[in-house]
This record gives C-alpha cells, sequence and structure tokens, in this order.
C-alpha cells in the first residue's frame, strides 16, 4: 500500500518536473536540429550548429550582452552604495521620522517602477536619459528589497560588537564599514544573485525605453529578432533564445545549490 | 548627550538621503503625478494637455476595453493565484529532503522546477510560442492521436487567456517553491519523528502540523503572487499582443498600449491609478491579514 503510494508520488512528481524542463530540453533539441526536422520531429536529424551561427549573425547579440552586463553592474554598484547606509540608519540609528520614512521606503514592495511605466517614462525624457543604459537602470536603484533586506541582516549583528566599535571611538560610517558589511556578506551574496537575474531578466522597461541597438539589453535584442512573423525558423529562434539565456542558466546549472540558497535567504524573512 | 542625539539625527538622514531621493523620484513621486496627470488629455503636437478634469474616467466607465481588460485580470489573478500557490507547495514537498524522502531522483527535480525562474520571460514565452503553434506545435501534436489537435490555441478567444495563465503559472509556482523549501528546511525534524511516533499519517501530518507552520510563507507568497498577477505581462507583449480581440489583454497591458502605442499619457494615467487602486486593496488586505495573525500567537 504504501509502497504503491510512494509509486505515485515519484510518478506525479517526474510528471511535474518533465513539464517544467520540457520547453527548455525541446528548445536545446531544436536548435540542434534543421527547422524542418526540429518542427517534425524528426529523431533520427543530423545535428547542427548552423542555427546559432545564423542566429548570431542575425542581431546585435554580443551588444545585446555588453548593454546587459553595464546595466547590472551599474545595478549592482549604486543598489549596493545606497542601500548600504540606508538599510544601516533604519537598522541602527534612531533619528526622528525614522519609522515613518521606513514605511514609506516599504511602499515600493507594493508599487513596483513596472506599475508606474507611463509616469516614470516622464521623468526618464525630461531627465534626457531615453534610450541610455542609465535610463534602463535609474528606476530601480532605489530599492525597498535591498533596503529590507539589508536592514534584517545589520539588525542581527550583536549589540556588543557595535558597541566596542563605538567605544574606540568609531564614527557610524566606519562601524557600517569594519563591523557590519563583513558581517552581512552572506547577504550581500544572496542579494547580488537576485539583482543580477532581475535584470538580466527584464524586458518590458528596457523595451520601453530604448530605441536602438546600441542600448537594446540581451531581452529586447531577443524579443526584436525572434518574432515569429520575420519568417525565422524554429530552430533558428531557439538557438538565439538559449544564447541570450546561456550564460545565467550554465551558471545556475554549475552552482545550482549555492543558486537555490541564495534565493532562499533573500526571501526569507 | 542632547549632541549625541542630534549628531545621530542628522547622520541618520544623510545615510538615508540619497537612496531615498530615488525611492522618492520614481516610486512616490510618479504615484502622485499620476493621478493628477489623469486629469489632463493627450497634448499633442508638443501643446500642453489640456485639462479634462474627470473626462479621461468617464472615458474609461465606457470603454468597453477597459472593462474587459479587468475582467481577464480578475481571471488571470484567480488562476494564477491559487494554482501556482498550490503547485509551489507541491514541489517543494517533493524535493524537500524530509518530505520528499521518498522520491527518486530529487536533485534532478529540484533544478526542473527551479529552471524556469533563472530563464527570463521572454525566453520562455518564445519557446511556449511554439507549443502553441497550431498544426505541428508540441501541443497539437500530443493531442493529435485524441483526434483533437489543430487547435489555434493563441489565435482563439476562448483558449487565449488560458494559455497565457498557463505560461504565467509555469513561471510563478517555480519561483515561490523556493520559498515554501526554505520554509520547509527550517522545521524541526523532532516534529516530525514525535509524529511518526504516534503514528500520525502523512496528509495528517501536513494538515495538522506542516500547514500551518507554513502560514506565514503562505501569506507572504499569496501577496506576491497577487501583486505579480497585476504586473506579469512580459508573455502577453511577446506572444499574443493583448489579442485576439482584447482576449488577453490584462490591465498592464492595456496601461502600456495606451501609454506607448497611442501615446495618450492622460488616460494610461487614470488606468495605472484604478491599478494603483487595486494594489493599495492589496496592501490593505495584507495589513489586515497581518493583524489578525498577530491574535493567534
Amino acid at each position: 500500500m504504501t509502497a504503491r503510494f510512494a509509486a505515485i508520488e515519484t510518478l506525479g512528481a517526474w510528471l511535474l518536473g518533465l513539464i517544467w524542463i520540457a520547453p527548455l530540453f525541446w528548445a536545446i533539441w531544436a536548435a540542434l536540429h534543421s527547422g524542418a526536422a526540429a518542427t517534425g520531429f524528426d529523431v533520427f536529424a543530423p545535428l547542427t550548429l548552423e542555427n546559432f551561427v545564423r542566429a548570431w549573425n542575425g542581431a546585435p547579440f554580443a551588444q545585446g550582452l555588453l548593454n546587459t552586463s553595464i546595466v547590472i553592474t551599474i545595478a549592482l554598484v549604486v543598489q549596493f552604495a545606497l542601500c548600504t547606509p540606508a538599510a544601516f540608519a533604519f537598522a541602527r540609528l534612531s533619528f526622528p521620522g525614522r519609522d515613518l520614512v521606513f514605511a514609506l521606503v516599504l511602499v515600493q514592495l507594493m508599487v513596483s517602477p513596472d506599475v508606474l511605466i507611463v509616469q516614470n517614462y516622464q521623468t526618464i525624457s525630461r531627465l534626457g536619459l531615453i534610450d541610455s543604459l542609465l535610463g534602463i537602470a535609474l528606476p530601480y536603484l532605489g530599492s525597498a528589497f535591498g533596503i529590507f533586506l539589508l536592514r534584517q541582516s545589520f539588525r542581527q549583528v550583536p549589540q556588543e560588537l557595535d558597541e566596542a566599535a563605538r567605544l574606540e571611538g568609531l564614527g557610524p560610517i566606519r562601524r557600517l564599514w569594519r563591523v557590519y558589511v563583513p558581517l552581512a556578506r552572506p547577504t550581500y551574496i544572496a542579494y547580488g544573485l537576485v539583482l543580477v537575474s532581475f535584470h538580466w531578466n527584464n524586458f518590458l522597461w528596457p523595451l520601453i525605453v530604448t530605441d536602438s541597438v546600441s542600448t537594446r539589453p540581451l531581452t529586447v535584442t531577443l524579443a526584436m529578432f525572434a518574432t515569429p512573423d520575420q519568417g525565422l525558423d524554429w530552430s533558428v529562434i531557439t538557438a538565439a533564445t538559449l544564447m541570450s539565456v546561456a550564460p545565467l542558466l550554465v551558471a545556475f546549472l554549475i552552482f545550482q545549490r549555492q543558486f537555490m540558497q541564495n534565493f532562499m535567504r533573500a526571501g526569507v524573512r | 548627550m542632547i549632541r549625541g542625539e542630534r549628531k545621530e539625527a542628522i547622520a541618520g538622514w544623510m545615510l538615508i538621503l540619497p537612496a531615498l531621493l530615488l525611492l522618492v523620484a520614481f516610486t512616490h513621486y510618479p504615484t502622485v503625478a499620476v493621478l493628477i496627470r489623469s486629469l489632463f488629455g493627450q497634448g499633442l503636437h508638443g501643446k500642453a494637455p489640456p485639462f479634462l478634469g474627470l473626462g479621461n474616467y468617464r472615458a474609461m466607465v465606457a470603454d468597453p476595453v477597459f472593462w474587459q481588460a479587468l475582467r481577464n485580470n480578475a481571471l488571470y489573478a484567480a488562476a494564477v493565484i491559487p494554482l501556482s500557490m498550490a503547485l509551489a507547495i507541491i514541489m517543494a514537498l517533493a524535493v524537500d529532503a524530509a518530505t520528499g524522502a521518498r522520491i527518486a531522483g530529487r536533485v534532478f527535480l529540484r533544478v526542473a522546477y527551479f529552471t524556469p525562474t533563472v530563464l527570463p520571460m521572454i525566453a520562455i514565452a518564445n519557446i511556449w510560442l511554439f507549443f502553441f503553434t497550431p498544426g505541428y506545435g508540441l501541443i497539437d501534436r500530443l493531442l493529435s492521436p485524441f483526434g483533437l489537435g489543430n487547435w489555434n490555441w493563441l489565435g482563439s478567444t476562448a483558449t487565449a487567456l488560458p494559455a497565457m495563465i498557463a505560461v504565467a503559472i509555469w513561471r510563478e509556482a517555480s519561483f515561490y517553491m523556493i520559498f515554501y523549501l526554505a520554509a520547509l528546511q527550517a522545521i524541526p525534524p523532532t516534529l516530525r519523528e514525535a509524529a511518526m511516533l504516534e503514528g500520525s499519517s502523512r496528509l495528517n501530518f501536513f494538515r495538522r502540523v506542516l500547514w500551518p507552520l507554513l502560514t506565514p510563507t503562505s501569506l507572504f507568497v499569496f501577496v506576491n503572487v497577487v501583486i505579480d498577477s497585476f504586473r506579469l505581462i512580459d508573455q502577453i507583449v511577446v506572444m499574443t499582443h493583448g489579442g485576439p480581440d482584447n482576449a488577453t489583454t490584462i490591465l498592464l497591458y492595456y496601461i502600456y498600449e495606451v501609454g506607448f502605442q497611442y501615446w495618450d499619457a492622460g488616460y494610461a494615467s487614470a488606468l495605472t491609478s484604478v491599478l494603483l487602486a487595486g494594489l493599495a486593496i492589496v496592501a490593505l488586505v495584507q495589513f489586515g491579514l497581518l493583524s489578525r495573525r498577530v491574535h493567534y500567537r
């Protein structure tokens, strides 16, 4: 009875797993075959790398990769630099208005910049940043998520450590730098990883705010290239799709345990 | 002492100010500005937009596409929220070392379940686009032995929205599984041992022990999936453009269309304020749920 139940559980779990991984498996298979073989599910068709060559030559993927990397670098550096002091102030300093302002910060967890595209477009336009990499990153640079996450982490630093540093005459900035930041390293890694995958995957806002090859990130480059109405083979489209997900996907497959642990750390509140 | 306090207050404000400025500029300011902007018209040819009062809102009430977008969004949310939460829990139970002990190949399954999270929605959409292709797409091929198939999934008003829902669930379940997994791993093993000694069935153990312990996680996931059900539109932009016949237009997609294809910022702002009102209701519900939970403790 229990053996049969275990078999059903395993079967169900695997069925779900296959459905969840099927798109990726199919994409890999299709990208390695000719268009006719891929849509005809011809199992014995010869393998080919031709699709990758055609996709690579068909759209500026290298430029897209560069743009995505720059946006991610801006986001990482600026968010770390701005959220760290803010999180420290919210965690360990007391000043008038602190709790009210913190509540205001948390509003962004509800109202994300994605929802405010119409007005943010006006703002970015007034700043003259339409079709620029900074324009892609700017609305996300003040991050409630980052402040919240780091604040949680800073609050777990033992008060005695902070007190000892204070007695040595260290001001808030140096205490933050010498005591808090080193102890919060795992949180920075988790936060950084979530940030990288967010900006790697972000699509709607970059689509709206970019207008030329020199600024389009990978996702938008892919979308411009891989519209089926352009008469492309499915195999070429899947090859392009795989190319644009490959760096993050390969990193995930190699470091899957660390990846998931860090996502968990970022999500557990 | 007073001087110390004042110094700390100044330091506190200086430290939060840079981040706060950016947050205000791209969250609080646009939230307010959008409400004001919604009272003005389109402003063609570089002229200042004319003041319309509640004109945009009157147009909205008379706009059948707006009502359809609301209805679609409600259906989208009503399907995506419960199904992705249920699947997220099932997946987490299957790959957790303790609850899924009897399932073979857990490491592979864990990767399989989680993979959609690291894939961009637009990449996912491209692949699903092929799956839904009429005639030779994967789904029709699987259905053809049963005499079905050759169905235009994305081109028919009956199945286009369910197809978008399927893609959304596929992604959301994958992402939120990880939160349930984290919660399951935090549950002390002694609880399970005690339950097993008492001879409690696995179903009972889930219902009486795991489910209550997962409540905070469920609450967190619930709120986030609700928010996502307002804003997950990447696959709609790529796969259906809101069609056919607006069958897959949900509110944010309609905002995108009005704002960036018809370039009517006034009307798009009025639509955004409806979306913001929806999010405000979610915030209030969350607040209510959280304060209720405190009473339980």
